[in-house]
């Protein structure tokens, strides 16, 4: 039983269902059309498996002309639309309705143009992150945004949660990275928005539609900007005693002047889960530890890390390691890119995405413990430091549907506490359905109102992505208050410890 | 039609006190024109509006956490009071604002943050830190129908509902009235190293510097000046291409060599110096050009944006038709293009460049006669005006913020 409801469906929709998909086959022939249970059951969910749906059909076009003929029908017929690049969303934005036709874009995944003299790529939209560095790394060039699933994630779902990754801090998130993109209107109109020069004539849409999570158009293409590849890296491992003096030793190498192009934060259970999934030498003795990486020449690397080091000294750390070699860089590298996926092998989880103001952090991690602690669940804090971006990951059986409604509360919480913190409920993974029912412990009334304006300027049916980043009014809200804490259940056994334990079997010094 | 409303100068001190006026004005259906301290009033068209909103009585810094690169300030902050409050820290707004006040005729420094942000108007490093609007975190804006409305935030990710903040960079307060905003700023560049490369043709010289900004050395400036006009620069004997890169002195052989080939400039030799402490606002991009011209004889300034490769073709065409004087920066993406002072001050000419190579120019200064006879932001595509009359919509329903600003019917 989900604690979120989605929009009642349309039953002169679903009613339909037939006509319509004879009528879609029709219109766009080329392109391949799911209709049956076992077929559409691949698209019922995203990353957010927690919630699942069967849509009315699922149609993969391979043109923004088809993809302009499908919205036109829908457009005429009512039907509403989700859109969808990988499904690697963790926060429902992808997640079907019943009487919607989910538009995949991962067909069209062709690089249309990498053109290295202006630095920029023309690219489908359902082409994967990873692909367009891969295409331009002939040129010495890469694109800077690389989320964590950047290997299946596509530019297009990049473009509609304003995608970050470990190396947003020093090169920006989408939005930075955008140049132009080809969007196809609700009612099918194709327009192009930018190209290959900078900023916009007139208003800028792209901020706008960056990060709209598929509800103002379908981005078919993009033209995105191209960055000369840095002469090398090497990151630094340093572990600590306390989270408190790995938070202090961050805001200490920003106050010097250091941007690092990455500042990476673990906690104790993600350095034991991730250094049992990957041994990469991550401290086991520290309660927590920082991936701090920087970019140049040798010497400028040199220069910089000596200087992080020096800082980090007056935080007295448990451990200080510069990566010696390629190899040892992959592999530290490796292991926090495993770290979601290796927890996941230890336990179901629910990963958060609330940003804080740096100088919060302590006091953050300290009240995430304490929330997880009164829900009975364990948690492994494992982020984006330099931004603020929090990830904890709260662990929990996903079988277990009382336990579902706890997590989703207690990952409410948590939100909330960024927010109060003077933070935001989510940095990179969008609203979807996850969060918005949270959105007023951000915004008012009128902030809300103001968006939603915009959004009925561009989609004045509610056609596209419909119930998802707005709150359901009341309804929610209601149910969500009803659920005492008193009545939490037995304890959670989760992972973590087991992976301790395994830790210690293996000889390592845990004190 | 006007209304009831107290026309002339407002400068609201709250937040609430701005809401209220703009919801008078709504009522009364009383046009406002939006401004800072007014230093770019005469870009654009003008605004025919009875009563003027200034934001100078919201000003000050309302929250600084360098550790966390993060400034909060009130829309009226004067841009000089955020400089210096940042050069405290050895800190700086990443995106080096262009100061346009000295080309439009007022004092330097004399704008306000919000003007920055709402003209969204970049200098050179931009190529290298990016926009103006990049660095916007957060907004709070009183909208057309007299609502406080707040959108972003403090922090650096945010992806919390629509991204309204950077949408009204850029706007011209059209949209809605920005009175506070929160900014990403950066560690200031504490040394940077310039390469001045002399004798190049524009197509050589945008090659260079597109071959510059193609290399790992974190090139943060890529100029190239006309020869007439760097003739005419009294304080600095810059020519050709100027290619700044931030990063440590033993490194700037590097681009040098990387360009060098394919230069074949007469000389291309590096100059090691503090480029901030010689460059001051006035020395920007697009002010450079410009600064020595008074308002009371404004020569036409255009500024526009284009794909790097097409820059040189573009100004190339163009000198066919017209005598003009032309500062590539953006490694050609941005072309500030003085005109003769001719009846559409060139813009007939340019477009037709633009409509066939790409991109688009706005007419930054001309004499009133000028402004009024022709479009001084590009002409919309019919699609993109549809969707920018309904993005004024959703923002200001009843038009009454800056109308005919930047489109006449708008």
């Amino acid at each position: 039983m989900s604690p979120l409801i989605l929009p009642d469906p349309d039953r002169g929709v679903t009613s339909r269902r037939n006509d319509i998909v004879k009528q879609l086959k029709r219109l766009v022939p080329e392109a391949t059309l799911i209709a049956d249970e076992e077929g559409c059951r691949t698209f019922e969910s995203d990353a957010l498996t927690a919630y699942r749906c069967l849509p009315l059909a699922v149609v993969l076009p391979s043109s923004t002309e088809e993809v302009s003929a499908i919205l036109r029908f829908c457009h005429d017929n009512h039907v509403k639309v989700v859109p969808r690049g990988a499904g690697t969303s963790l926060a429902g934005g992808a997640l079907p309705l019943e009487d919607a036709v989910v538009l995949c874009l991962s067909r069209m995944n062709k690089v249309i143009e990498i053109d290295p003299s202006n630095r920029v790529a023309r690219v489908e939209a359902g082409l994967t992150n990873i692909a367009i560095t891969e295409a331009a790394s002939k040129h010495g060039l890469f694109y800077a945004p690389d989320p964590s699933s950047q290997i299946a994630c596509t530019v297009g779902g990049n473009i509609a949660t304003n995608s970050g990754g470990a190396h947003c801090l020093k090169y920006g998130v989408t939005v930075n990275n955008l140049l132009g993109v080809r969007m196809v209107m609700m009612d099918g109109e194709i327009v192009e928005f930018g190209g290959k020069h900078l900023d916009a004539p007139g208003y800028d849409f792209l901020p706008l539609i960056t990060g709209s999570e598929g509800q103002l158009g379908v981005v078919t293409e993009a033209t995105v900007r191209l960055l000369a590849a840095p002469e090398g890296s090497k990151p630094i491992l340093i572990g600590f005693d306390s989270t408190e003096a790995a938070a202090s030793c961050v805001a200490a190498i920003i106050a010097a002047g250091i941007v690092p192009v990455a500042i990476e934060f673990m906690d104790r259970p993600a350095i034991h889960v991730c250094e049992h999934f990957v041994p990469a030498g991550y401290p086991l003795d520290a309660e927590a530890a920082l991936i701090v990486e920087v970019e140049g020449s040798e010497d400028e690397i040199e220069y910089l890390l000596e200087k992080i080091e020096d800082i980090a000294r007056d935080f007295l750390p448990t451990s200080l390691r510069r990566s010696q070699s390629p190899e040892e860089t992959a592999l530290i590298w490796k292991g926090r890119k495993a770290a979601f996926g290796a927890i996941g092998q230890i336990s179901d989880y629910i990963c958060m995405d609330g940003v804080i103001p740096l100088s919060q952090l302590p006091k953050a991690l300290d009240e995430i413990g304490w929330i997880c602690r009164k829900y009975r669940f364990d948690v492994a804090n494992i982020f984006h430091a330099g931004d603020g971006n929090l990830h904890p990951l709260i662990l929990y059986n996903a079988n277990d549907s009382v336990q579902l409604e706890r997590v989703e509360l207690c990952g409410g919480e948590i939100l909330k506490l960024c927010v109060a913190l003077g933070g935001c409920l989510t940095g990179e993974h969008g609203v979807g359905i996850e969060k918005r029912e949270l959105m007023y412990e951000q915004f008012t009334d009128e902030d809300i109102d103001q968006q939603v304006r915009i959004k009925e300027e561009f989609d004045p049916s509610w056609l596209l992505n419909p119930g998802k980043v707005f709150p359901i009014e009341g309804r929610d809200a209601q149910r969500m208050r009803s659920i005492e804490l008193t009545d939490l259940g037995p304890e959670v056994e989760t992972g973590v410890e087991v992976a301790i334990e395994a830790e210690l079997a293996e000889g390592h010094e845990v004190p | 039609m006007t209304g009831s409303m107290r026309l002339g100068f407002h400068a609201p001190e709250t937040e609430e006190e701005l809401a209220a006026l703009v919801f008078e004005a709504a009522e009364t259906r009383t046009p406002l024109e939006i401004m800072g301290k007014g230093t770019k009033r005469e870009l654009g068209h003008p605004v025919g509006a009875g009563a003027v909103v200034s934001s100078e009585g919201m000003s000050g810094i309302s929250l600084y956490e360098p550790t966390e690169l993060v400034m909060v300030a009130k829309a009226g902050t004067p841009l000089a009071e955020i400089e210096a409050k940042l050069a405290e820290n050895e800190q700086e707004l990443p995106f080096e604002p262009v100061d346009l006040a000295p080309i439009l005729g007022y004092a330097p420094g004399d704008g306000t943050i919000g003007g920055v942000i709402a003209t969204n108007i970049s200098g050179s490093r931009r190529i290298l830190k990016g926009a103006a609007r990049d660095h916007v975190l957060g907004i709070r804006a009183v909208n057309g129908r007299g609502e406080v409305i707040k959108a972003g935030g403090r922090v650096m990710k945010n992806v919390t509902g629509y991204d309204i903040g950077r949408t009204l960079a850029g706007s011209w307060g059209t949209l809605a009235m920005m009175t506070e905003i929160s900014l990403k700023v950066l560690p200031a560049q504490r040394e940077t190293r310039t390469i001045l490369c002399f004798g190049l043709t524009d197509q050589t010289a945008v090659e260079a510097l597109c071959i510059a900004m193609g290399t790992p050395y974190e090139v943060s400036g890529a100029l190239h000046i006309h020869a007439d006009l760097a003739a005419r620069l009294s304080d600095e004997e810059i020519a050709g291409a100027r290619i700044r890169s931030p990063r440590s002195g033993s490194r700037i052989s590097r681009p040098r060599r990387a360009i060098g080939p394919t230069a074949c400039a007469r000389r291309c030799s590096p100059i090691a110096r503090r480029w901030n402490s010689t460059a001051n606002a006035a020395k920007r991009s697009g002010t450079t050009s410009a600064r020595r011209c008074s308002r009371t004889s404004p020569i036409p300034l255009w500024r526009v944006s284009t794909a790097p490769t097409q820059a040189a073709k573009l100004v190339g065409n163009l000198s066919r038709k017209i005598d003009a004087r032309v500062v590539y920066d953006w490694s050609g993406g941005l072309i500030w293009i003085e005109t003769p002072p001719l009846t559409d001050a060139g813009a007939v000419d340019i477009r037709r460049q633009l409509a066939e190579l790409g991109g688009h120019a706005t007419l930054i200064r001309a004499d009133d006669a000028t402004r009024a006879g022709i479009d001084v932001f590009q002409p919309l595509e019919p699609q993109h005006a549809i969707l920018s009359a309904k993005l004024k919509h959703a923002f200001d329903p009843l038009g009454i913020f800056n109308p005919g600003r930047m489109y006449r019917d708008m």
